[in-house]
C-alpha cells in the first residue's frame, strides 16, 4: 500500500481541467434561481440523487462524476446520502408510477432553497418509455425542475457542465449586492 | 440413453426448435417437469407468460440441453412450479401481476411488481381496472423476542436503484431480509409488443443500463434464431468484444465499490481510474461509453477501425500493468479480508438450486457459464477458462472477478488478434411468417435470457429475463446471521439489477 501511496505522490494526477459551463444550461437556470437562495449557498452545493425508474446507465456515469479524473468535490459539489442534507435533488429515469410517491416525498424532504435537475433523456420526457401503463412520465410531471441535461446517458462531461454553470448561477448571486 | 429433456418432449410435436425447442405440454407433464425441477435433474431458466398460456425454460445442467415447454391455460390458471421449486415464485407473482395467470397451490399470492399504482390490473392480460380500495402490502410476519425491525428504501442512501429492504434483527444480527421490488417496473415487454426491430433492441438496449450490450447482443441473437439469419464473422467477434469490454468495466467497478463499503477508498479510487479508461477506449472506438446501441439484429452499427484497435490495446496494457498491484493490495490487506472473509456465505446448494448465475453462481460451486456451456459464437473457437469458488462468501466474489478480468483481457486479446475482415452487419430483409426465437448471452452479472415471437415485421411478445431473478432472493439468504453493517458489503458483492429484475 505504501508504494502505491508513494507512487501517487510523483505522478500527475488524473484529475482533468473542467470543462465551461453549459449556455444552454445558463440560460435554462438564470431564471431559476433566486437571489436570496443564491446567497446562501455560497460556492457550495450539496446532492442527493434520486433513481425514479431509470435503466441505471444514468446512475453508472453519475458515479463516474466522483472518479480521479472528473473529480467533482473539487467544485465543492458533494453527493449526501440524505435529502434533509441537499440543496440539489438530481433525478435520473422515465418516473415509474411506483416511484412517484417516493420522488415526491424526497423531494419535499429537501429543506428550501432547492433545485431540481433532470439527468438523461427519460427524465425529460419518458424517453423510450413514455405511453407505458407503468410510467408517468418526465421528471416535470411530479416535482418542478430546473435544469435538465440532455444524454443516454449524458456523458460525465456533459453533468459536469450542467452542474458548474448551477454553481455559477449560485455564486455570482451571492456576492452580488 | 436418452435424456430427460429427450423423455419430456417424446411423441410431443416441437413448434419451434430456434435453437432449443418448445413443445406444448399437458398439465400431467408440467407437473412432471415441476418434480423434476424440484428434485434437482433440471434447472429453471425461466417462467413467463402470454394471456392465456404460460411457458418454462428448463435445462438439464450436466448436458447443457434446453427446452421450453408450455402449458394453455383457458381457464386462467395453471399448477404451481413455486409451490415445489421456490425459485419460480417471485415468477409465478409477476406472472398473476402481468397477465392474471393464477398459479394453484401457490404458496405466495403477494403482488410482486404491482404495487396498485398503475389505474389497471394484468397490464398485458386482459385489463380490468384497478382495484377501488388499495390493501397495504403485507410482509412476513416475524416474532420473537427482542426482535427489531429496520425499513430502508426504495431511496437508498447511496447513488442507487430503488427497491426496499426490510431487515429484521436481533440486536446487530440480520435473522431476515425481506425484500420488496418492482419500484423500476416500466412495463418493458408492454412497450414491446408490437414494436420493430429497432425500436425493439433500443428498449432491450435499455432494460439494464450495466448490461446494455448482453441485453442487444441477447436480443439481437434471438431475433435471428427466429428470423435464421446469419450473421457475418466480423460482427460476430466485434459482438464478443463489446462483451468482454462492457465485463471488464463492471468488474472494475464492482471490485472498487465493494472495497469502498469495507471502508477501503484506496482501491475503489484506482478501479474507478481504470474502470474510466475502458469506458473513454469504447467512447473512441464504438462511439458510446457505455456501448450502448451498437448491436443490432444483422451485426453492429459500428464497425472497429485501427484507431480504435489501438486504443483499446493501450488500454489493456495499462490495464494489466496495473491492476495486478491492487489485486495484491487487496490480498495483502488484513483489515480489508477481515471484512471480506467468511462474510454472506451463500452455500453451494443454494445457488444450484436457483441456477445462480455470474459470480454468484461461480463463486458458490455453480460453474455454468453461458460462453462455455452454450459455446455461442465466437466463444467456441476462443480459449478461456471459467473460474469457480466453493466458499460463497464476499471474498470468492471478489476473487471471481479477479479472474474474470484476466481471461476478459486474454480473450480481447485473441479476438482483435484474430478479428476477421468483411461486412459488419447483413440486411435483416423482410419477413411476414410467424417465428420464435430464444437466445442466453453471459452478461457481466451472469446468462440473460431473451425469448420472442416475430410477426408481420413486428414483436408480438418478448420475454427478458435479467440472471438478477435468480440472485436476489439468494442475497436473502446469504445475509441471514451477519451483522446489519456488513449488508451494503454483502449487496454490493451480489451487485443485481433492480431495473433488469423490474423490467
Amino acid at each position: 500500500m505504501r508504494k502505491l501511496l508513494f507512487e501517487t505522490l510523483f505522478r500527475r494526477p488524473f484529475t482533468e481541467r473542467a470543462p465551461s459551463s453549459d449556455d444552454a444550461a445558463v440560460t435554462e437556470l438564470a431564471t431559476a434561481v433566486g437571489h436570496a437562495a443564491r446567497r446562501r449557498l455560497g460556492r457550495s452545493l450539496s446532492i442527493r440523487e434520486v433513481d425514479a425508474g431509470s435503466c441505471n446507465g444514468c446512475e453508472l456515469e453519475i458515479h463516474a462524476l466522483n472518479n480521479g479524473y472528473y473529480d467533482v468535490e473539487r467544485f465543492g459539489l458533494r453527493f449526501v446520502a440524505s435529502p434533509r442534507h441537499a440543496d440539489v435533488l438530481m433525478v435520473t429515469g422515465p418516473v415509474t408510477k411506483n416511484m412517484r410517491e417516493a420522488l415526491a416525498r424526497t423531494y419535499h424532504a429537501v429543506p428550501n432553497p432547492k433545485w431540481v435537475v433532470a439527468i438523461g433523456d427519460c427524465a425529460r420526457d419518458g424517453g423510450c418509455f413514455a405511453g407505458s401503463y407503468a410510467v408517468v412520465g418526465g421528471v416535470s410531471e411530479v416535482v418542478p425542475v430546473d435544469l435538465h441535461i440532455h444524454g443516454c446517458p449524458p456523458t460525465p462531461t456533459a453533468m459536469l457542465k450542467g452542474l458548474l454553470a448551477l454553481l455559477e448561477q449560485a455564486d455570482t448571486a451571492a456576492v452580488a449586492p | 440413453m436418452t435424456s430427460l429433456i429427450d423423455r419430456i418432449l417424446e411423441g410431443r410435436e416441437i413448434l419451434q426448435r430456434r435453437p432449443w425447442p418448445r413443445a406444448m405440454v399437458g398439465a400431467h407433464l408440467w407437473r412432471f417437469v415441476a418434480n423434476e425441477l424440484a428434485q434437482g435433474h433440471l434447472s429453471l431458466l425461466g417462467l413467463w407468460g402470454e394471456p392465456s398460456m404460460v411457458h418454462m425454460a428448463i435445462m438439464d445442467e450436466d448436458t447443457a440441453e434446453i427446452a421450453i415447454v408450455s402449458l394453455d391455460c383457458p381457464d386462467g390458471s395453471y399448477a404451481s412450479i413455486g409451490r415445489l421449486h421456490p425459485p419460480a415464485l417471485r415468477l409465478e407473482r409477476t406472472v398473476h401481476d402481468l397477465f392474471g395467470l393464477s398459479a394453484q397451490g401457490l404458496p405466495d399470492t403477494r403482488p410482486w411488481l404491482d404495487h396498485d399504482n398503475w389505474g389497471v390490473r394484468f397490464p398485458l392480460g386482459d385489463r380490468i381496472d384497478a382495484l377501488s380500495k388499495s390493501a397495504p402490502y403485507r410482509f412476513l410476519p416475524v416474532e420473537g423476542e427482542g426482535l427489531n425491525q429496520i425499513a430502508v428504501g426504495p431511496v437508498h442512501a447511496g447513488i442507487i436503484e430503488p427497491g426496499h429492504f426490510r431487515f429484521t434483527a436481533s440486536g446487530e444480527t440480520v435473522v431476515r431480509l425481506e425484500q420488496r421490488l418492482g419500484y423500476t417496473h416500466k412495463g418493458i415487454e408492454g412497450l414491446m409488443s408490437g414494436a420493430d426491430l429497432e425500436r425493439a433492441v433500443q428498449l432491450a438496449g435499455r432494460v439494464s443500463g450495466d448490461s446494455t450490450v448482453a441485453y442487444a447482443f441477447a436480443f439481437s441473437r434471438a431475433a435471428e434464431a427466429a428470423l435464421e439469419l446469419v450473421v457475418p464473422d466480423r460482427a460476430v467477434f466485434l459482438r464478443a468484444l463489446l462483451a468482454e469490454l462492457e465485463r471488464l468495466a463492471n468488474h472494475l467497478g464492482d471490485i472498487g465499490a465493494i472495497c469502498n463499503d469495507a471502508s477501503f477508498t484506496l482501491i475503489h479510487a484506482h478501479c474507478s481510474v481504470l474502470r474510466e479508461s475502458v469506458l473513454r477506449a469504447a467512447l473512441n472506438a464504438f462511439g458510446h461509453r457505455l456501448m450502448r446501441d451498437v448491436i443490432t439484429p444483422g451485426g453492429v452499427t459500428r464497425d472497429l477501425n485501427d484507431d480504435g484497435k489501438a486504443i483499446i490495446r493501450a488500454t489493456l496494457d495499462n490495464i494489466r500493468l496495473r491492476f495486478p498491484v491492487l489485486v495484491e493490495l487487496y490480498d495483502n490487506t488484513a483489515s480489508l479480508q477481515d471484512r471480506t472473509v467468511d462474510t454472506g456465505v451463500l452455500k453451494p446448494a443454494l445457488a444450484r438450486q436457483y441456477a445462480a448465475g455470474g459470480y454468484v453462481g461461480r463463486a458458490s460451486g455453480r460453474s455454468f457459464d453461458a460462453r462455455r456451456a452454450l459455446a455461442y459464437p465466437p466463444y467456441d473457437s476462443l480459449r478461456f477458462e471459467v473460474p469457480v469458488l466453493k466458499e460463497g462468501d464476499v471474498n470468492a466474489r471478489v476473487w471471481i472477478r479477479v479472474r474474470e478480468i484476466e481471461q476478459s483481457l486474454s480473450l480481447i486479446d485473441q479476438i482483435l488478434d484474430r478479428l476477421p475482415e468483411g461486412p459488419s452487419s447483413t440486411p435483416v430483409g423482410r419477413w411476414r411468417e410467424p417465428s420464435e426465437g430464444m437466445a442466453i448471452v453471459e452478461g457481466f452479472r451472469g446468462d440473460v435470457l431473451v425469448w420472442l415471437r416475430l410477426l408481420d415485421g413486428l414483436i408480438e411478445r418478448c420475454h427478458l429475463r435479467d440472471p438478477s431473478w435468480f440472485q436476489w432472493p439468494l442475497l436473502e439468504a446469504a445475509i441471514e446471521g451477519n451483522i446489519v453493517a456488513d449488508f451494503p458489503l454483502c449487496n454490493k458483492s451480489f451487485n443485481c439489477s433492480y431495473s433488469g429484475h423490474d423490467l
